[in-house]
């Protein structure tokens, strides 16, 4: 059993059809020759039709390996999930087997990755590799499937799109082949969309049109959309709610608007400031102190207390649980409330 | 692709040329008296020798008589005419006879790699630390340790001699049986080497992030295997393999010698053994040739199979 108290269920009420997507209580260890590393610890979030969650989090935080695992493509061993539910339209996924499984992604859950690069296959040209979904999954012909594949290419604005079709990866730039990459997890019309840090290979002005493109696909196709990222500042335009995570823990959960006013977890506030802003040029910018957690050694009461400027005794001895705050969003966190009122930071 | 084959072309006249003048310098210096080695152990009258030497141009000496000696062997070989050995065969016709046999025992050797290495490479590769990984590494790592020199008798010895599952020598004019066992013995060893390249080329792309893309598509494992995998797995495979068939096609001396096999390697090291400076030569320029091409076929075939490579 894990050394976490099992959480309550997360604030927002669950719809009457239950949610679209929803990971319950996911625990997730990597099982290496160097020791056991809990890389997930309790995580819960949701998604319901047509929003947008995002899910943010430094590096080794656990938020691509959830990611992974709802789509079942976690490498195991080493990953060995070792309690929790993962529920898409009230199935859990978990309990699958894997050709069922097999069945759900793409179709129901596709996904886009960071480096469009080493994610597309360097050998085939994209037109084979968009095509090949159509073929393989859904049996359409290669003329069939070459068609579509260009109506996809157009459908995430890739100029001359019958004209690129027998070109290889490599021959395109890193903004044009990841709508390739979008254009290939949008061939089957999927209901969810989970985008692994889609723009942080980019150039900046690549990465606004891609994000802008992520935006109007979602809303035009009516997709729901997971955003994993690190960078607070891709999250504000697009996304309807937050999740940030910490040492395989969601920490804090609220919606976008509520999260940037007032951060009720002091690692929620410690990534706000720590961003660079016009209006406060010349002065020192502010970093989290420290480093992230061993998940080998994940430290003991809240993973956060070392690098907490909040820390108090209970930190160390006591795991926090969600707390519930007044506008329905929740902080995993001692002094969540007193947090969320300290505007002096 | 059009300037890089013909810059490769141009580099094969100056590699061709370059090793011709090394080997014809080093077969010829080392002799005493050419006219004295034709002869063996017999007599030469004064007729004979001023008519040799008339024949040879040994009448020119020094760097300068060397030189003129060496392009009178080029512009002859250059017309086709490899010349005769010193046991007056015309070589053109021992290396017409040679040849087939050669080819024979590199397709076989090549395809014993193929069929065995390849196949369980790629076993190996997926089943990354189970035992039948832990067991091929082992079986290659002996292959590879054992030289062909005690290998090739040994397995003569033991299929051929003793439980005579094979012919042990194969003789002149051999058939595909006879060149069997030879074949398993000289393949062995590209057998181990493709088999490793294989399995750490497969393993290594099994981790690759185009195969978790792959998976995310909801493809079959054994597509993604199958089809993403393997075709860019055997990119270094089929490279190697190219490589090694140009160099089993030079001949093996070795299996060769032990299996009484008349191919190039055999004739070669006959030729060497008896100091015949003609055949060892003419042999030697045209596998300078065979080498040169399927180097070049190797490099184009590379950049067909992997389109990333593009030469300028």
């Amino acid at each position: 059993m894990s050394q976490y108290a099992v959480r309550p269920t997360p604030a927002s009420p669950t719809p009457p059809g239950g949610h679209l997507l929803e990971v319950r209580d996911l625990h997730i260890e990597f099982r290496t020759g160097e020791g056991v590393a809990k890389v997930i610890n309790g995580v819960s979030y949701h998604l319901d039709p047509g929003e947008t969650l995002a899910v943010l989090g430094e590096s080794g935080s656990g938020k691509s390996v959830t990611a992974q695992a709802i789509m079942g493509i976690l490498d195991s061993p080493p990953a060995h999930i070792s309690s929790g539910e993962i529920r898409y339209q009230g199935r859990d996924l978990l309990g699958l087997p894997e050709e069922r499984r097999r069945q759900v992604r793409g179709k129901e859950i596709a996904m886009i990755f960071q480096d469009a690069l080493s994610a597309l296959n360097p050998v085939f040209p994209v037109g084979w590799q968009i095509g090949e979904t159509l073929r393989q999954r859904l049996g359409m012909s290669r003329a069939d499937a070459r068609r579509r594949a260009v109506e996809l290419m157009d459908l995430v604005q890739i100029p001359a799109a019958a004209k690129r079709l027998g070109d290889y990866p490599h021959q395109f730039s890193g903004g044009m082949r990841q709508r390739v990459m979008i254009a290939m997890a949008l061939a089957m019309e999927p209901k969810v969309l989970i985008a692994d840090e889609p723009t942080t290979a980019l150039d900046v002005t690549v990465q606004a049109q891609i994000m802008d493109l992520l935006a109007d696909l979602r809303r035009d196709l009516d997709m729901a959309m997971i955003l994993i990222t690190h960078d607070l500042g891709v999250v504000a335009d697009v996304a309807d709610r937050i999740a940030v995570m910490y040492a395989g823990r969601i920490v804090e959960h609220a919606d976008v608007r509520s999260l940037y006013r007032a951060p009720a977890h002091p690692y929620t506030k410690g990534l706000l400031e720590s961003i660079p802003r016009l209006d406060q040029r010349g002065g020192k910018l502010s970093t989290i102190r420290g480093l992230p957690p061993n998940l080998m050694r994940i430290p003991s009461g809240c993973p956060f207390h070392p690098r907490c400027p909040y820390a108090q005794q209970v930190c160390v001895d006591v795991v926090p649980h969600d707390l519930v705050l007044g506008d329905g969003r929740t902080s995993a966190c001692h002094f969540a409330q007193e947090v969320h009122d300290d505007r002096t930071h | 692709m059009f300037r890089f084959i013909v810059r490769r072309l141009l580099q094969m006249v100056v590699a061709f040329f370059g090793t011709t003048l090394i080997v014809y310098a080093l077969m010829f210096a080392g002799q005493g008296d050419p006219i004295q080695a034709l002869a063996g152990e017999r007599p030469v009258t004064a007729a004979q020798r001023a008519y040799l030497t008339e024949k040879y141009h040994l009448d020119a000496t020094g760097v300068g008589g060397f030189f003129y000696r060496y392009f009178d062997y080029i512009s002859n070989l250059l017309r086709g005419d490899l010349g005769e050995s010193l046991t007056g065969r015309s070589i053109g016709d021992i290396l017409a006879a040679a040849w087939p046999v050669t080819i024979k025992l590199a397709l076989i050797a090549i395809a014993v790699a193929v069929i065995f290495g390849v196949t369980a490479g790629v076993l190996a590769g997926i089943r990354r630390a189970s035992i039948f990984d832990n067991a091929t590494l082992l079986l290659t790592l002996l292959v590879l340790g054992i030289p062909t020199i005690v290998l090739a008798p040994l397995a003569q010895y033991f299929l051929g001699v003793k439980w005579q599952l094979f012919p042990a020598t194969a003789g002149a004019d051999p058939d595909f049986y006879a060149l069997l066992l030879p074949g398993i013995v000289l393949g062995s060893l590209s057998l181990a080497t493709a088999l490793r390249l294989t399995r750490t080329s497969v393993a290594e792309n099994l981790r690759a992030d185009y195969v978790r893309t792959a998976r995310s598509k909801g493809l079959p494992n054994r597509r993604v295997v199958s089809v993403h995998v393997l075709r860019n797995s055997l990119i270094p495979v089929i490279t190697f393999l190219g490589v090694e068939l140009g160099n089993l096609m030079s001949g093996a001396i070795i299996t060769e010698g032990v299996f009484n096999i008349p191919g190039v390697g055999f004739n070669l090291f006959r030729g060497i053994r008896t100091e015949d400076g003609p055949l060892v030569v003419g042999i030697v320029s045209v596998l300078v040739v065979v080498y040169l091409v399927s180097n070049l076929v190797v490099d184009i075939l590379y950049a067909v199979l992997d389109p990333r490579i593009r030469y300028e």
